[in-house]
């Protein structure tokens, strides 16, 4: 089943200043396939969780228009879109058995005590809960109650399922565990899903493609690889992962794009459409697309090691370098081999053009 | 304004598209304003006009009335409220402190004590009174020996109210020194504090917000006792809940006793109003993350004992209080003869079974409905937006603030012509009990669902059940503890009763509390002492069913005395 979202805008109004307004979701376009599982990921504030709330028909739109399956269910309520939500705080019904809350949907829509039965039996099975049936809500872990609002969405055969931060109740390890049973799960029953956070690596590890939020609007819609190794701007750049930016002014655009950084120029063969000759260009480099080496007249940049965290596998160094405010951040791997720099140490900085992405 | 109304507008419109909540919306405020704002828009036109028109002179009257006879009504009245507001809040702060935080033997002994006069019927304390200190009083009589000791006026006022109020001082003291927490307690004494400088600096500046809160309550309460001023006042210490009394019922003055019901009125709003938006709002929170393990150790060992004692003082006093009812009850004569008999059982049974009858059917039927519609209304309040939603929180529990008699003289005004003939009615006292005894299930509702994530709603909707089915299968179930504490707090109180009541009971409805009443005034003693006796054994039966129900049907074994 497919989501479609067009032009879809949300202004609230003040509660007691009805003439102060905040527009939350802005013009946001989108279509989400069957089967796919695509993330809103922002920073808190963003819009994102608005934005699923209006596909569930918990909140409604200021304007734009909702298709769920090619059906426009704008005047739909809420219990008639056939979506199904796993909420941040899991609203599990504390006076319901585990069963009896996997059984609640079915219950409602008025199917025979025994097939409800067999149902819950067989979800429960599948998400590792059999032995929990008779339980009340609270004797249950964290993470088996997660488990239990997944299985009461799921069991409802939604024709999409919408997570609202469903991890951030969750401890570290848990989290990463759950992270993958989500995408196994939605894999298995192959339903369309979208999943609200703020979390990155959770975006990362669950989605086909990820949309990114900021002030209501949509920064990027891509793959994971396309999100981190090609952000379309510095906020997008800025927010997934680590970035380092040096500016500089476009020379020339052929197959690949010609920057002068620091009286230098460089070569790049990745670099988004609106950049322009005689314009001012960012290039954006991860830390782990550079390379620390001894100080050498070639280098990117000289400086001087501010920092260096051994981890064991890696090494992450801060060098501050002549000219620029924020140190230039850098990891390198297999430190054994590579050579381990001290904090005072003089070291050169380079980079692999491949690794790089320039953005206007 | 133009914003203001074009959103009430948009609110209208999506609830018309779910008739039934709008429906209920409709007839909730329709019946709060007939049943609460009514009678009491009745009490302030009939006071402020004079043959039809617009006159102050009822007031002057009042006022000038017998050398200011009740002017000197109104100074009492402030002044027992101010008494026994001070003096309540103290007894209940040692008796919370002590509680809390001295860790004094018998903790759950003293709690039971301090919680039984709530279910009792409020001039249980002038009865008590009468019979521990009047002529034939046990103490003044048999103990001092003492002649026609008098007991009527201020003092034994005072005794009768502090007894009948401080425990709810004390429910409120409790919960605000339960939240704070020892640790700060202990922070404070690391930092190198004394024990007395610890209480000076840190507990006592935390509760004075409870302790303000405290005193407004039970100023409130105080200036709409009824029942014990009546009893106990006296002529020569009128007081201007019973002067509005006589003045409707002994002389058939409408407008005067609707002027002293105003004049009533307004303390008792206002203290209610600085409650609710100002003390209230100044309540601190310490919140802390984990229940906090506390070391328990500011209180000095002698003060310790200190405070044990005069717990065990206060305990002693409501023990003999409910001893000499119970001695009373099934004394031959009260004072002059100790042999034990049923005869005033007997007597009750041939004159008040009746009354026994018409009471439990009225509280009863009231009791169930007064639940069921406080919990509606928090739901609504809490979760709703709809026009008027804050009319309807504010009406709902504006009766916390009205004196029974004030809402008694506005039924009586408002309730005596066509189409709403109701006078004598059954009808007339159970909408009564109805919307007087509304507010707690309102309260304790919002404060459950406050406490619910909206998002477990907001579930049961995902998964397809419409505003009905989740208030049914999902919220009201949620409710439930709140439900049932709301019901036995209305449950009491209607079996309690008697300020508002006096004024609808009819030759065909009689009320308990109102027999009990007329018997202590004729003097029959033991005779009231067996009604009060066999009230307080209803209220008891009722609460054990009640939460028994509870545990075997719910799980759960909620503090139902909380409120």
């Amino acid at each position: 089943m497919s989501v479609t979202l067009v032009n879809i805008t949300k202004i609230f109004t003040d509660q007691d200043d009805k003439s102060k307004e905040f527009t939350a979701v802005d013009s946001v376009n989108i279509e989400i396939k069957e089967g796919e599982m695509v993330t809103f990921l922002g920073p808190s504030g963003c819009g994102k969780t608005t934005t699923l709330r209006i596909i569930s028909g918990f909140e409604k739109q200021t304007k734009g228009d909702v298709f769920i399956d090619g059906q426009l269910v704008n005047d739909l309520p809420a219990n008639k879109r056939n979506s199904s939500m796993v909420f941040q705080s899991y609203a599990i019904f504390p006076h319901l058995t585990v069963e009896q809350n996997i059984g609640f949907g079915l219950e409602l829509k008025g199917i025979k005590k025994s097939q409800i039965k067999n149902e819950v039996d067989a979800i429960m099975a599948t998400m590792g809960l059999s032995a929990l049936g008779s339980r009340q809500p609270s004797q249950l872990s964290g993470g088996q109650q997660q488990r239990v609002a997944l299985a009461r969405a799921i069991v409802t055969k939604p024709r999409v399922l919408l997570f609202d931060e469903p991890l951030s109740n969750l401890d570290a390890k848990l989290r990463d565990q759950m992270r993958t049973e989500i995408r196994r799960i939605q894999q298995q029953f192959g339903i369309t899903s979208i999943y609200v956070t703020h979390d990155q690596a959770e975006a990362m590890t669950v989605s086909d493609r990820i949309m990114v939020m900021d002030k209501g609007r949509i920064q990027q819609l891509g793959t994971p690889f396309e999100i981190y190794s090609r952000p379309t701007n510095h906020f997008v750049a800025d927010f997934i992962g680590r970035a380092n930016f040096f500016k500089g002014m476009v020379k020339k655009i052929d197959t690949e794009l010609t920057l002068e950084i620091n009286q230098k120029e460089y070569r790049f063969p990745s670099f988004n459409k609106d950049v322009k000759v005689g314009k001012r260009a960012t290039v954006v480099l991860r830390p782990e697309g550079l390379k620390i080496e001894k100080p050498n007249d070639q280098a990117f940049y000289n400086g001087v090691v501010q920092e260096a965290v051994y981890l064991g596998s890696t090494v992450e160094y801060q060098i501050t370098v002549k000219g620029r405010t924020e140190p230039i951040v850098a990891i390198s791997y297999n430190p054994v081999k590579e050579g381990l720099y001290r904090v005072g140490d003089q070291v050169g900085v380079s980079f692999d053009a491949v690794s790089a992405h320039v953005i206007s | 304004m133009k914003q203001r109304i074009i959103s009430s507008w948009h609110d209208f419109i999506r609830l018309s598209k779910d008739p039934l909540l709008l429906g209920v919306i409709l007839l909730l405020l329709i019946s709060l304003v007939l049943f609460i704002i009514y009678p009491l828009y009745k009490v302030v036109v009939v006071s402020f006009q004079v043959d039809g028109s617009f006159s102050i002179k009822n007031f002057t009257d009042v006022m000038t009335y017998s050398n200011g006879y009740y002017l000197k009504a109104l100074f009492n009245s402030l002044l027992m409220g101010v008494a026994t507001a001070v003096l309540g809040t103290f007894i209940a702060y040692i008796f919370a402190y002590s509680l809390t935080r001295a860790n004094i033997p018998g903790r759950k002994f003293f709690n039971l004590i301090a919680t039984i006069p709530i279910i009792s019927p409020p001039f249980i304390g002038a009865l008590a009174v009468i019979m521990l200190f009047g002529r034939n009083g046990f103490v003044s009589a048999t103990l001092l020996g003492m002649q026609n000791a008098n007991v009527y006026g201020p003092r034994g006022l005072l005794f009768a109210q502090v007894l009948t109020f401080f425990p709810v001082a004390y429910i409120t003291l409790r919960g605000v020194l339960e939240s704070i927490s020892p640790t700060l307690e202990d922070a404070a004494m690391d930092l190198g504090g004394n024990r007395f400088t610890i209480f000076r600096k840190v507990t006592l500046p935390l509760s004075i917000p409870g302790i303000a809160s405290s005193m407004l309550v039970l100023f409130v309460e105080s200036l709409a006792d009824f029942g014990n001023p009546l009893v106990l006042a006296g002529a020569q210490f009128p007081i201007l809940s019973v002067q509005a009394y006589l003045e409707i019922t002994g002389m058939g003055n409408f407008a005067k006793g609707a002027a002293l019901a105003f004049i009533l009125l307004v303390p008792s709003v206002s203290a209610y109003l600085l409650q609710k938006y100002w003390v209230s709002k100044k309540q601190y929170v310490t919140v802390t993350g984990k229940p906090t393990q506390s070391s328990n150790d500011v209180v000095s060992p002698t003060a310790r004992r200190l405070l044990f004692v005069v717990c065990c003082l206060i305990a002693a006093v409501i023990i003999m209080v409910y001893a000499s009812i119970v001695w009373g009850a099934f004394a031959e004569s009260w004072g002059n003869s100790s042999k034990l008999t049923v005869q005033n059982f007997v007597y009750v049974w041939r004159v008040g079974f009746e009354s026994v009858l018409d009471t439990l059917a009225i509280a009863g039927l009231s009791t169930p409905l007064a639940g069921t519609i406080g919990m509606v209304i928090a739901f609504l309040v809490v979760r709703k937006r709809f026009w008027g939603r804050k009319f309807m929180e504010f009406s709902s529990l504006l009766s916390f603030a009205l004196p029974g008699t004030v809402v008694g003289i506005g039924y009586i005004l408002a309730f005596n012509q066509h189409p709403l003939y109701l006078t004598g009615t059954l009808l007339i006292l159970l909408l009564n009990f109805i919307f007087r005894y509304l507010p707690v299930g309102v309260q304790g509702g919002v404060a459950v669902l406050k406490q619910i994530d909206p998002s477990i709603e907001e579930a049961a909707i995902d998964l397809g059940a419409d505003s009905n089915k989740t208030f049914r299968k999902v919220t009201l179930p949620l409710m439930i503890p709140a439900f049932f504490s709301s019901l036995i707090f209305s449950f009491v109180r209607s079996m309690t009763a008697i300020s508002a009541a006096i004024f609808l009971v009819s030759a065909r409805w009689k009320l308990m509390t109102v027999q009990i009443m007329s018997q202590v005034e004729s003097g029959r003693i033991g005779a009231a002492a067996a009604f009060s006796l066999i009230l307080v054994a209803i209220i008891l039966a009722a609460m054990a069913v009640i939460k028994l129900i509870l545990r075997l049907k719910y799980h759960t074994t909620s503090s139902i005395l909380s409120h």
